[in-house]
């Protein structure tokens, strides 16, 4: 049986045309701004700080923008809440950014990585290989992106821009065939959608230009690929990413990755991914586990095997007489070259970093892609306005500029290394290598690659050798989410769209993988199939459902993590 | 040391609370006082005085009646100022926390809070202060005279045995212009359909471990038979078992009851951080290794349904006495 | 008509724990103190749609204005700060005299504040500065009313409840089931930039260094220990007669 079942065999209840509509507020009560972006992450953020350096040289542009020429929506509390990565950032787009403006010490990064080391694990050993060419990071720096993020948020603040957190952006706002701003989602409905007594609708947020920069699974730049057709050669796949920040005695000096062990290296299982350790100055640590989410085991629980990572001989003694202060989970847009979008940009709609897919995934690097996007963006959106009018093909120009910059030589050069890793990491590794030592000339072939939801599942018994959680190494989901600084209201309707009946087996791969223990199997329906029980408050917007057969829309702004060392 | 003991009623009946202050101020040492305010209390000074208070100040008068503290904090401002009290103590209420801070500032005198104990050290008063959900004990002391403190309810034990025929002091005041602004015109009492679960002494919560929506019975019968309020997990709110509103954790409410009776119940970080500063907790779960052990007084291995009906029965048995 | 508001800006997340050394984690950010969204939700709704002024107060850091903001965006006209080195590690006496300092500038006929600082439990300061505005003073408010001159209060007790009335000016603390605080919308947010936000020092309210502070304190903090484990914690397999020995226990904590 669980050979024949696939995720997308039971779609979830979700149209994108319900999140797409034209402007319902009174005309004189819509909010109007100059520049709308979503979300307030490295990408808004830089378009955001790029449109204020711009209106700050060119008044009589801003002049016509009205009170608010710059505006971001962010759902997280704050910029940062929900922004999560490694990280290990190439900060060339930052110099770009902020030119004289601020020098790279300036920024609230952990020191640039001195060394670095390579590790294939085995259940008990380990063995130090010398660095494939991707994985060098001599030059680049260990940030925490939720720190970056708030720290960004400063700047885009001091530039002008105006920063509206706990705001969900709902629907796209679209008239005659242009996108007008966004919806932003209703605050204070009960459980059953029932207004609350301090019920406060959402507004329409009207702009000259939209620019979508929500990151990965971005719930709108999802439907904008729907609604103008604009998904790429190749369909978005998906990794999963859990990681954990530790206070430890002794600095860890290196910046290390690791692969092999917990991962099952044989290729029916589909387990592609690898573990990073970043140091954090001296005090701290980063530890994390990312997984390709085309992977097929029911049992497999990313969050699980971080866990049993930190139980490794070598990654214990890392974490000795430590303390994990924070943990998160997020998925990472891993397609690369080949499932990048048709367009970035549709009629007053333009569209950047992570939600887009520019992340390189050899290099386990997608920021600085994302701050070069968003500048970029910001400089096409300054450019139609300055036009004065932003006709349809007017925003055309930041495709061109995204073409001619490094985020698109880059992607390019490693463009067919994801499919490979299809055949097994490790023989996937190698070739890998070779791949980029030859900048992409090594033909291989390409492979159609296969959304992560169409992998037929199958079951082993992967998760009796997850380790018990003791409260110290290892911890369960629950209070992981409690370490997320999770308290979303529990009363407020389910923001997770799935197929509520499903087999056995794909419910229990959705509780499995689920790092914020939001899914539980329910009673059997007595059809073959059961009822998924949901805890939606517990969700941390990871997006791991959206890959795997779901999907995830966005719960009442202000919801979620409150990350602000992930 | 002198010390003054506020001393607070209701009807005729003095706060359990405040006796166990008046102990614990006995047990200290010195010289020992309390205070009574109202209409009809200086019946009850004999009372105050087996507690261990040498002299009871009695403000016996008809404008002292209803329950404001600001009139309190005259004739206390007053006591603490002849007898040249070095300490006042109080035990919290929403009365007596009005009237701490009051008098703190009419004094000019150090106020520490929320304190569980309070301790002589190198010949200094010391209070003791859980702080942080009770995570640490943080040390406090004053730099005035007086000092005064606020302990948290049921810090102490009332113990009588102390004292003998006390010195009964009547104390007359002329009220502050502004301690006469504020005017009773009403009261209601608690109706009694039970305790809502913020201020119930007893709490009696259900998890998941009772296995079924219908078997919150055994919840809601334990509950009844203490005088008690159920309270209900996130876990079983979720699956609507229980309402939203009584559900207790850290997206639920908080709450610090004197007992609290957790079934079913694994204890996970949220549940706890809403239940944690309980003052006894009692749990029943099926699985040994389940983490509200760690942090029950008394735990039991063991079945919710089997146990539950007889410990029902047991503790009707026992009121009915 | 005017009302003023005391907010506190305290860490956010207060119920969240370090999860490793369970203590409050105070290295984020800051927001404003849930119970203070209480007062602020009845200022406004006292207001309603008449031209009574709301003015939210707090004193701490300069960040405390992101507080003051989210007050202001839920409706509030006005903000005062009171933001000053030398007031850091006051406590209730000083902190009180700073607000009522303040306060007394304000001249306000109501006076609220919410019913507890989620980061530190003190439930009281109100009296305190009451006390020193020569003032009525009303807490555990659970209903509010306005009526002419004077307000009537619904004051939630041990006991029940006592309907208190008081001519204004008066200092009203609320509890936080007296109502369901708004969420600010988005032009509430949005325009709360532009109302009136002044910080003021110590010295612009006339406060001698000497009266705030850790200078003005009367109350120290002299250790941090770890508190008593829960004391002599038993766990029982259940043999049958768990029952009774839960009454045991019980009895002998003289719970029943």
């Amino acid at each position: 049986m669980t050979g024949q079942t696939r995720p997308d065999s039971f779609p979830p209840p979700f149209a994108a045309r319900e999140f797409v509509a034209e402007p319902t507020d009174p005309v004189d009560e819509r909010i109007e701004v100059g520049v709308l972006i979503v979300g307030a992450g490295p990408a808004g953020l830089a378009c955001a700080i790029r449109l204020g350096q711009l209106l700050e040289e060119h008044p009589d542009v801003a002049e016509p923008l009205g009170d608010v020429p710059v505006a971001v929506v962010e759902k997280g509390k704050q910029p940062g809440s929900h922004l999560l990565s490694g990280a290990v950032v190439n900060p060339r787009a930052l110099r770009r950014l902020f030119g004289d403006r601020y020098r790279l010490e300036d920024l609230p990064s952990y020191g640039p990585v001195r060394h670095e080391a390579v590790y294939v694990l085995t259940r008990r050993g380990s063995l130090r290989i010398p660095p494939p060419p991707t994985m060098r990071n001599h030059g680049n720096m260990v940030f925490s992106v939720s720190r970056l993020g708030r720290w960004l948020g400063e700047r885009a603040e001091e530039g002008g821009a105006m920063i509206l957190p706990e705001t969900a952006a709902l629907k796209l706002l679209v008239a005659h065939g242009r996108v007008v701003g966004v919806r932003t989602g209703d605050k204070g409905r009960g459980r059953d959608g029932e207004e609350l007594g301090n019920f406060e609708a959402g507004s329409d947020l009207v702009a000259k230009v939209t620019v979508l920069a929500e990151g990965t699974q971005g719930h709108l730049t999802g439907v904008a690929f729907d609604h103008f057709g604009l998904h790429g050669a190749e369909p978005q796949v998906w990794e999963l990413g859990v990681k954990e920040v530790w206070k430890v005695p002794r600095p860890l000096r290196h910046v290390i990755h690791t692969m092999g062990w917990p991962l099952r290296t044989a290729a029916r299982y589909r387990e592609f991914g690898g573990s990073f350790v970043y140091p954090m100055g001296d005090g701290m640590l980063t530890i994390g586990m990312v997984v390709g989410l085309d992977y097929r085991d029911v049992e497999l629980s990313v969050h699980d095997l971080l866990q049993e990572l930190k139980t490794h001989p070598k990654i214990r003694g890392l974490l000795e007489g430590g303390e994990r202060v924070a943990w998160g989970a997020k998925t990472i847009p891993s397609g690369g070259f080949h499932s990048l979008p048709k367009r970035l940009h549709a009629p007053g709609l333009l569209m950047c970093g992570d939600g887009v897919g520019m992340v390189n995934i050899p290099t386990l690097k997608g920021v600085h892609y994302a701050i070069e996007s968003g500048r970029l963006a910001g400089e096409a959106a300054f450019a139609a306005l300055r036009r004065g009018a932003t006709p349809a093909t007017a925003l055309g120009s930041y495709d061109d500029a995204v073409r001619s910059s490094f985020i698109w030589s880059d992607l390019h050069e490693v463009r067919d290394i994801r499919q490979v890793f299809g055949r097994g990491f490790f023989v996937g590794g190698a070739l890998a290598s070779a791949m980029t030592v030859s900048k992409g000339r090594i033909e291989i072939g390409k492979l159609p690659a296969e959304p992560d939801a169409e992998q037929p599942l199958l079951r082993t018994n992967r998760a009796v050798r997850y380790p018990v959680p003791d409260g110290t190494l290892t911890f369960d989901k629950l209070s992981s989410v409690f370490a997320s600084g999770n308290k979303t209201r529990d009363d407020q309707p389910n923001h997770i769209r799935i197929e509520r009946n499903v087999p056995r087996d794909l419910a229990e791969l959705w509780m499995r993988m689920c790092p914020a223990h939001v899914y539980e199997v329910g009673a059997d329906d007595g059809d073959g199939t059961v009822t998924v029980q949901l805890a939606p408050s517990n969700c941390v917007q990871c997006g791991a459902i959206t890959a795997k057969g779901g999907r995830l829309t966005p719960p009442e702004g202000g919801s979620g993590p409150e990350y602000t060392l992930t | 040391m002198s010390t003054l003991v506020f001393v607070e009623h209701h009807g005729s009946e003095l706060q359990k609370g405040s006796l166990g202050v008046l102990t614990k101020a006995h047990t200290l040492g010195g010289d020992v006082a309390a205070v009574l305010v109202g209409h009809g209390v200086r019946a009850l000074a004999a009372e105050v005085a087996t507690y261990g208070a040498k002299t009871v100040y009695v403000a016996e008068d008809d404008t002292l009646e209803p329950p404001l503290p600001q009139a309190r904090v005259d004739v206390l401002a007053k006591v603490v100022r002849d007898g040249g009290y070095e300490t006042v103590l109080f035990a919290n209420s929403v009365l007596a926390a009005d009237i701490a801070a009051g008098l703190a500032a009419r004094l000019e005198a150090g106020l520490n809070w929320d304190l569980a104990d309070v301790v002589m050290q190198d010949g200094a008063l010391v209070g003791k202060r859980a702080a942080l959900q009770d995570s640490v004990y943080v040390d406090v002391g004053w730099r005035s005279t007086p000092r005064i403190a606020l302990f948290r309810a049921g810090s102490f034990d009332a113990v009588p045995g102390g004292g003998g025929e006390p010195k009964v002091v009547d104390v007359a005041v002329e009220l502050e212009e502004h301690s006469r602004g504020a005017k009773v015109v009403g009261q209601e009492l608690e109706e009694s359909t039970g305790p809502s679960i913020e201020d119930a002494d007893v709490i009696v919560a259900g998890g998941r471990g009772l296995g079924a929506p219908e078997n919150f019975t055994l919840a809601e019968d334990l509950a009844r038979a203490l005088g008690g309020a159920v309270g209900a997990t996130r876990a079983v709110v979720d699956a609507g078992w229980y309402p939203y509103a009584a559900q207790i954790g850290q997206t639920g409410k908080t709450v610090s009851p004197k007992l609290y009776v957790a079934l079913g119940i694994s204890g996970a970080i949220q549940h706890k951080v809403g239940m944690q500063s309980s003052n006894v907790i009692v749990a029943i779960n099926k699985d040994a290794n389940a983490p509200i052990f760690e942090f029950s007084d008394f735990g039991v291995v063991g079945d919710v349904h089997a146990i539950v009906p007889k410990l029902t029965e047991l503790v009707k048995q026992r009121k009915g006495e | 008509m005017k009302i003023a508001v005391c907010v506190k800006h305290v860490p956010e997340g207060s119920a969240r724990l370090d999860p490793g050394s369970m203590r409050l984690d105070r290295s984020g950010e800051g927001t404003l103190n849930r119970f203070d969204a209480n007062a602020v939700e009845e200022a406004l709704r006292i207001k309603g749609d008449g031209d009574a002024e709301v003015v939210v107060l707090s004193m701490g850091p300069e960040r405390a204005t992101e507080s003051l903001r989210k007050a202001l965006a839920m409706g509030a006209d006005r903000a005062v700060l009171i933001s000053d080195a030398g007031a850091s590690g006051s406590d209730l006496v000083a902190t009180s005299r700073v607000l009522a300092k303040a306060l007394e500038r304000e001249a306000a006929d109501l006076v609220l504040f919410g019913q507890q600082a989620s980061d530190g439990d003190g439930a009281m300061l109100w009296a305190a500065v009451a006390e020193r505005l020569r003032l009525p003073v009303i807490s555990q408010a659970a209903d509010v009313t306005l009526d002419g001159g004077s307000v009537r209060v619904k004051r939630q007790t041990e006991f029940g409840y006592d309907v208190i009335e008081a001519a204004l000016p008066v200092v009203v603390a609320v509890s936080d089931a007296i109502n369901e605080p708004r969420y600010p919308s988005l032009k509430g947010i949005m325009g709360a930039k532009k109302k009136p936000q002044d910080v003021l020092s110590l010295a612009e309210i006339g406060i001698d260094a000497a009266e705030a502070g850790a200078a003005g304190s009367l109350t120290e903090v002299l250790a941090l220990s770890a508190p008593p484990g829960r004391g002599g914690s038993q766990k029982i397999e259940d043999d049958g007669n768990a029952a009774q020995a839960i009454v045991d226990f019980l009895a002998e904590k003289r719970l029943i």
